[in-house]
């Protein structure tokens, strides 16, 4: 372990040092290169349409790599192959979740979805029933998953930062993260969707490619076999690694982590085909037919991403070591670049550090334009001013929406530093599982279904994920073995957690499903069998459905 | 709107189609392909996380290697996720794309 450890342990400073020079030379191109396309994008921005959903005229194969650059966030890459590396078994059974998840949206969601909406995901939901209360709860069920996705990448960026850098002042932290959001509001403001997605193609194909690369380099070292990865992991971590290669290191300790595994994997995999940032993408093709390819496009990527960071863990916890990079600034996030570091060096930490911003960056432009459309069309457009407002005066909305929420971004991640920020992204899939998706398939399937029933479904999902986080142990009274505090709140007298679990999932979506049918049997029936009739011919045949945009 | 070209009361072109046997065959072809698929794959990933969460000792059965059990259900997952995305797009491709768009036309053809 001597000598091999001794230039480990030189990699570990050496990033933390590092060679900042070459990650924001590589960071700086890519900024440069989707600047260029982002304005020449942004030339045909003049409807609402072009605005918010890049003219319709994305193509499928296009908008599925976009599909992919937008889900395949920071936790995805970083995390994943992070948690493989120094929890096992355990840490692949996320990247699982993630991928099954995507069949709801295929067989269920996307093309009904596209058929009838026109910009937001309350589109749908309004569709048949009272248009400003509905529009108003699907726009704060949307807000709130934003908001909390947004969070969780812009404190991610500080983190990442601090690793890639070798900038760990809090200054310099927020420095960088107010970096991160100008850049981001730029990109926004100025290509709107059609910028947005293009940003997201580019950062999805550097990114698969990337993993790529790396995932084929550890197989070499290997003699091609994933068995021996494996094997390099177990031997490597020393005593217990046995336990890498086999279900329930991270979640087999009691009753209740089992229990809070289920309910993780709940959210995961009904949560995704109800992120409003997901959804929105399926606006951007001309036809249900693009909206299916499309899906089927990213759901390959992505199926074929995780898998490279299945090999990419292990050889990780093979080449660097779970000890190794536990003890790096960035703990759990550092395998994957510090697997780059240990394979190709400098440049190669470079192109994967380059590759971790653009991740970060595309992935919360896209989040932004789904809230400020969000809020102009839903709450600005229909709810506070009835529908009369012309498109122009709704896309100049958007972008001021644009300005404040990058702003906000830029806050509330200077604020999120340092916080455990991992139950976030969790929170965002279990408020779009219960507060989105029940109302979704209700309308989309169910005649009878309500607007008592919609808003029940939508505020009773979005409160009760809220409040049971807010009295789980991920707020308050977590203690981990060595006394210190593993909550939010870091002084470990106060305990308010009521809630055993981590995640809400397991308890929320069967209360938000239950929830829209009580309150629909109960509600006043309000079903228009015309506009139900519209609604199901719609989402079946395309008839009447949005068109793309001709620029002549 | 095509509505508008009727009285208020009158049937719209909607509900003719809706009503119209071609419509409520695609209807109940969507359905019943879409409903028990998806069933399908829930129980099989349920499945899967129930047994890696309860049966971690048959998961870490080795079969070759350090290849486990629980590893090739895991990566079953994925082969059936692909499985099940290639099997619905050739699906509705070749049974519900040809007669949804010759509904479809039916109704905008009108407006025309």
């Amino acid at each position: 372990m001597s000598r091999n450890g001794g230039t480990l342990q030189a990699a570990a400073e050496a990033t933390e040092v590092g060679n900042p020079a070459v990650n924001i030379g590589i960071f700086a191109a890519f900024v440069a290169v989707t600047l260029v396309i982002v304005f020449r994008a942004s030339k045909n921005n003049r409807t609402a349409a072009d605005y918010y959903a890049g003219g319709r005229s994305f193509t499928g194969p296009q908008n599925g790599t976009a599909i992919a650059g937008d889900y395949l966030s920071a936790a995805s890459f970083l995390g994943i192959a992070g948690a493989i590396a120094v929890n096992g078994y355990d840490g692949f059974m996320y990247s699982i979740g993630f991928l099954v998840a995507w069949l709801v949206a295929l067989l269920l969601v996307a093309e009904l979805l596209r058929n009838t909406g026109k910009f937001t995901m309350a589109d749908v939901l309004s569709f048949r029933l009272k248009q400003r209360p509905v529009r108003m709860a699907a726009a704060l069920a949307t807000l709130a998953v934003v908001f909390f996705y947004l969070l969780a990448q812009m404190a991610g960026a500080g983190g990442l930062v601090a690793l890639l850098l070798g900038i760990s002042s809090a200054a310099g932290q927020s420095l960088v993260v107010a970096v991160v959001g100008a850049l981001m509001i730029l990109y926004v403001l100025v290509g709107g969707m059609k910028g947005t997605t293009w940003v997201q193609i580019i950062k999805a194909v550097l990114l698969i490619a990337g993993a790529a690369v790396m995932t084929v380099w550890v197989l070499a070292k290997f003699g091609f076999n994933l068995s021996d990865v494996m094997q390099g992991a177990v031997d490597r971590f020393g005593e217990g690694g046995e336990a890498l290669i086999e279900p329930g290191k991270q979640y087999g300790a009691s009753a209740l982590t089992k229990l809070n595994f289920l309910s993780l994997a709940l959210a995961l995999v009904l949560g995704t085909a109800g992120l409003p940032h997901v959804l929105m993408r399926f606006y951007t093709v001309p036809t249900a037919k693009e909206a299916r390819r499309s899906v089927v496009w990213a759901i390959w990527l992505i199926g074929i991403f995780y898998l490279f960071t299945l090999v990419l863990g292990y050889g990780a916890g093979a080449l660097v070591g779970a000890d190794t990079i536990l003890a790096a600034p960035g703990g759990v996030n550092s395998a994957a670049p510090l697997l780059a570091f240990a394979l190709g060096g400098e440049i190669l930490l470079g192109i994967i550090a380059a590759v971790a911003f653009a991740t970060i960056l595309a992935v919360v432009a896209g989040l932004t334009i789904t809230a400020a459309a969000s809020f102009a069309h839903d709450i600005y457009a229909s709810v506070l001013k009835h529908g009369e407002v012309n498109p122009d005066g709704e896309v100049r909305v958007a972008r001021i929406t644009v300005v404040v929420i990058g702003i906000l971004a830029i806050v509330g991640g200077i604020f999120a530093q340092g916080q455990n920020i991992a139950f976030l992204v969790a929170l965002a899939f279990a408020v779009a599982a219960s507060a989105n998706l029940p109302t979704i398939l209700y309308s989309l399937f169910w005649k009878k279904f309500n607007t008592t029933g919609a808003l029940w479904s939508m505020y009773g999902g979005l409160i009760s994920c809220i409040v049971l986080i807010a009295l789980s142990p991920v707020v308050s009274g977590k203690v981990g073995p060595d006394g210190a505090s593993l909550s939010m709140i870091k002084d470990t007298s106060v305990d308010f957690s009521v809630f055993p679990l981590e995640n809400p999932g397991i308890v929320s979506i069967p209360l938000a499903f239950l929830l829209g049918w009580i309150g629909t049997q109960l509600g006043r029936r309000d079903e228009s069998p015309e506009k139900f009739a519209e609604m199901e011919v719609r989402s079946l045949t395309g008839a009447g459905s949005e068109k793309a945009v001709l620029h002549h | 709107m095509s509505e508008l070209a009727h009285p208020p009361d009158a049937e719209t072109d909607y509900e003719r189609v809706q009503r119209s046997p071609e419509f409520q065959a695609l209807r109940r072809r969507f359905r019943s392909f879409v409903f028990p698929m998806t069933a399908l794959f829930l129980a099989w990933y349920l499945l899967y996380v129930l047994l890696a969460a309860y049966a971690p000792e048959f998961m870490g059965t080795r079969i070759s290697g350090n290849i486990t059990i629980g590893l090739v259900i895991g990566l079953g997952q994925f082969v059936s996720t692909f499985v099940i995305t290639m099997v619905y797009a050739r699906w509705a491709n070749t049974h519900q794309d040809p007669i949804a768009d010759e509904l479809r036309q039916q109704i905008e053809g009108r407006d025309l």
